[in-house]
């Protein structure tokens, strides 16, 4: 049985559309001497793909999402969060994932989504009561 | 660079680096936190001069001298790059490998200086084109973005299997700058093997111009591997290594590269060289008359 205030859908997947930096190349075309990369058959003027970047600072707590950044394909994606996202000591890890491939949720959805939790004390161990004085606990 | 008036033992550069840029909050759990890290700095170096701690021969100083002048000269070369990479990507990757490469400038000139009672300033703005020691290779223009790649292939497979050595070094202060050195040389060989491949793999177009760049920078390979008095006296001493004794290593794991990206490797002719006796090409002298102005202009400026 699936709990009734779990989210069973998804919103569509967004393109996140607000990272993209100003200045993109599609805008404005290739910037002069810019090479030719990718398969024979692609267009020369193609983007670069867009990533995210989630960094890990230190051993034991997790990614935390840092940025993003283009790049041709995943191994040139890691190396350029290596180069914009590490460059001050900040990691030990690096994720990288295709911008396309995150599911957002809505942020029009903000009330019917993440207001529901609120005021529902009894979801948080500190509601309850009958436990206290006991022992190891 | 510090200007030789900031040289105080109290020289930490700007300030403290050592708090997160958040601020507040959960600091420890912020991909944007920043730390120094402890690793040898040039500061350090220095410190040891001034002190007395250590202090080069002659020999030594004039080792670390070409190798402190290829990385600097390389790092003028590739600064250039910042802002006209082919996407800002690659502004910041190479804009990185030219501060890793300054860095190296700075520890190996410093310690250098030591024995002449001069600071990385003195050796970096105010000696006269005649009077460095780096390899051709080091002052070659940029060319498009595959001649910088093959420039780059060259230099990075040739500094990690020099500095990989002098991790050995009986000199204690070259073998420390190699250490902190060849990790980062490490990944500037990932760098440029990656695009060579994709270069060489990509378009027509782009596979033409990764020929071409390595054809243009190829007749420089030679000079880096040359021994002379200097190297075979410290060689024997163990403090330095003789650099035809890289060769073969350099040979090998280039030659792999090239195979995978499906490229010969260069036949041409051999430069003939003469970087470290101070005989240059036409292009070091434009580099230093760029990279030398400011400080003859305001000598002693700092900021």
């Amino acid at each position: 049985m699936i709990p009734n205030d779990t989210p069973t859908s998804q919103v569509p997947s967004r393109p996140l559309d607000s990272q993209a930096r100003p200045g993109n190349p599609a805008a404005v075309g290739p910037r002069p001497g810019t090479p030719v990369v990718g398969a024979p058959q692609e267009s020369t003027t193609s983007v670069w793909p867009l990533w995210e970047v989630f960094v890990r600072s230190s051993r034991g707590l997790s990614h935390v999402h840092a940025g993003s950044l283009h790049a041709p394909d995943a191994a040139m994606a890691l190396r350029n969060a290596r180069d914009l996202y590490t460059r001050r000591n900040e990691g030990v890890s690096i994720w990288v994932v295709p911008a396309d491939a995150i599911a957002a949720s809505d942020p029009d959805a903000k009330g019917s989504f993440f207001e529901s939790p609120q005021g529902k004390d009894y979801r948080h161990a500190t509601y309850y009561t009958k436990s206290e004085g006991v022992k190891h606990l | 660079m510090t200007t030789p008036e900031t040289h105080t033992a109290e020289t930490t550069g700007h300030g403290d680096i050592s708090v997160g840029v958040a601020g507040s909050g959960d600091s420890s759990a912020s991909a944007t936190r920043i730390t120094p890290g402890n690793a040898l700095r040039p500061e350090d170096i220095a410190l040891e001069v001034r002190t007395g701690l250590v202090k080069p021969s002659e020999d030594v100083a004039e080792y670390a001298l070409r190798l402190g002048d290829d990385a600097l000269i390389l790092a003028q070369r590739l600064g250039r790059w910042i802002s006209r990479a082919p996407e800002l990507e690659e502004d910041v990757a190479l804009g990185n490998i030219a501060l890793d490469q300054l860095g190296h400038a700075r520890s190996f000139l410093t310690y250098a200086g030591g024995a002449w009672e001069k600071s990385e300033d003195d050796l970096a703005y105010f000696r006269r084109e005649h009077e460095f020691r780096s390899a051709h290779l080091f002052e070659q223009p940029n060319g498009d973005f595959a001649v910088t790649i093959a420039r780059q292939f060259v230099v990075s497979y040739y500094q990690f299997e020099l500095y990989r050595r002098l991790t050995q070094s009986t000199d204690a202060t070259l073998a420390a700058i190699a250490a902190k050195a060849v990790k980062e040389v490490d990944y500037h060989r990932d760098h440029s093997a990656q695009w060579i491949l994709r270069l060489a793999l990509g378009t027509k177009e782009s596979r033409a111009r990764m020929t071409h760049g390595l054809k243009l920078v190829w007749p420089y390979v030679g000079e880096l591997f040359v021994d002379d008095e200097l190297t075979t006296r410290l060689a024997g001493a163990g403090a330095a290594v003789e650099p035809s004794s890289l060769k073969a290593d350099f040979d090998r794991l280039t030659g792999e590269v090239l195979a995978e990206a499906e490229l010969e490797v260069p036949q041409t002719p051999v430069a003939p060289g003469g970087g470290r006796r101070g005989k240059h090409s036409e292009h070091l002298g434009y580099i230093l008359a760029e990279m030398q102005v400011l400080a003859r202009e305001h000598p002693g400026a700092s900021w």
